[in-house]
C-alpha cells in the first residue's frame, strides 16, 4: 500500500452562526467568527489517497485525474466563494474547518474510483488544521 | 462524524542535556554540544491534535477558544521564556524534547476534558521533530 498527497489552495470567505443560538450565544461561541459580513482565509487542502502501485504505470494513481477531479469537485465550487451563502453543504452546516473537510470528503470519495480516499486535510491556517478520515 | 483537529503553538526556551547518572566524559561522549554547561535555547513549535464528534450545532471538535486557554495557561505559561532544567519535572530527568513530549501530553491529558487527546508532536528546530501519542 503506498500513499500519496496532492496539495491544492483555495481562498474563501465565510462565518460562523447557528439561527438556533440567541446572537449573546453566537457573539459567545463564535467570537471574531460571528461577524454576519464574513471574513476570508486561504486554505490549504492535502488529499492523500492509498492503492497498490500499477506494475504497468508505477503509479498509485494518475495524478492528472485526481488533480482534474479535485479542481473539479472542490476547487471551482469554493475557491472564491463565500462558503455560507454559495456553496449548499453550508446554507445549513457551519462552515468550520471541521465542517469543510468533511464536506471535501463527500465530494471527492464517490468520485475516486481508480484510488481510495484516505485522508482530507484542511488548513484554515499554518498553524491550524483538521484531518478528516471518513469516520461516521 | 470523528474528526481530528490540530493546533500549533511555539514558545522559546533554553535547556541542558546532562544526567547526573554519567560520568562528565559520558554525558560529554552522550550529549555532545547539548552537553555545555550553560545551556542553550530552542524555538520550540509544538502540535497538539485533539478528536472528537463534530458537535452539530457548532460544527466543531471542540471551541478553540477552549483549547488554546488551555495550552496558554498550562502549558505556555509554564515552558515559555524558561529554563526547562529548572522546571520540576525536569529536576530529575533530562529535558529531550522526547520527555518534554510526554511531559505536555501528560499536561493535556489530565487537565484538558473538552476533547480527546490524540498527539503531542514537537519540533526543537526544522531539522528534528517528536511525537507521543500516549501509550498502548
Amino acid at each position: 500500500m503506498v500513499y500519496l498527497t496532492r496539495k491544492a489552495e483555495f481562498s474563501a470567505a465565510h462565518y460562523y452562526h447557528n439561527p438556533e443560538f440567541t446572537a449573546d450565544e453566537n457573539a459567545r461561541i463564535f467570537g471574531k467568527c460571528n461577524n454576519p459580513n464574513g471574513h476570508g482565509h486561504n486554505y490549504t487542502l492535502e488529499v492523500t489517497v492509498k492503492g497498490t502501485v500499477d506494475p504497468k504505470s508505477g503509479f498509485v494513481v494518475d495524478l492528472k485525474k485526481l488533480k482534474d477531479i479535485m479542481n473539479r469537485e472542490v476547487l471551482d465550487v469554493l475557491d472564491h466563494r463565500f462558503l455560507n451563502k454559495e456553496v449548499p453543504e453550508f446554507f445549513t452546516r457551519i462552515p468550520t474547518t471541521e465542517n469543510i473537510a468533511i464536506a471535501i470528503w463527500q465530494r471527492l470519495a464517490p468520485k475516486l474510483k481508480m484510488a481510495e480516499l484516505h485522508r482530507v486535510r484542511v488548513y484554515e491556517t499554518s498553524d491550524l488544521f483538521v484531518d478528516f478520515y471518513g469516520e461516521a | 462524524m470523528k474528526a481530528h483537529l490540530t493546533r500549533r503553538y511555539m514558545f522559546s526556551a533554553s535547556h541542558r542535556l546532562h544526567s547526573d547518572e554519567m560520568s562528565e566524559e559520558q554525558n560529554r561522549s552522550v550529549y555532545g554540544k547539548c552537553n555545555n554547561p550553560y545551556g542553550h535555547g530552542h524555538n520550540y513549535m509544538v502540535e497538539i491534535t485533539v478528536s472528537g464528534r463534530v458537535d452539530e450545532r457548532t460544527g466543531m471538535v471542540c471551541n478553540l477558544v477552549d483549547l488554546d486557554g488551555f495550552v496558554q495557561q498550562h502549558v505556555l505559561e509554564r515552558y515559555d521564556h524558561q529554563n526547562l532544567n529548572l522546571i520540576q519535572e525536569f529536576t530529575e530527568q533530562v529535558p529531550t524534547t522526547e520527555n518534554l513530549c510526554i511531559a505536555i501530553y501528560e499536561i493535556v491529558q489530565r487537565g484538558f476534558g473538552k476533547a480527546h487527546l490524540e498527539k503531542v508532536r514537537i519540533e526543537e528546530t526544522m531539522m528534528n521533530s517528536f511525537e507521543y501519542v500516549g501509550e498502548a
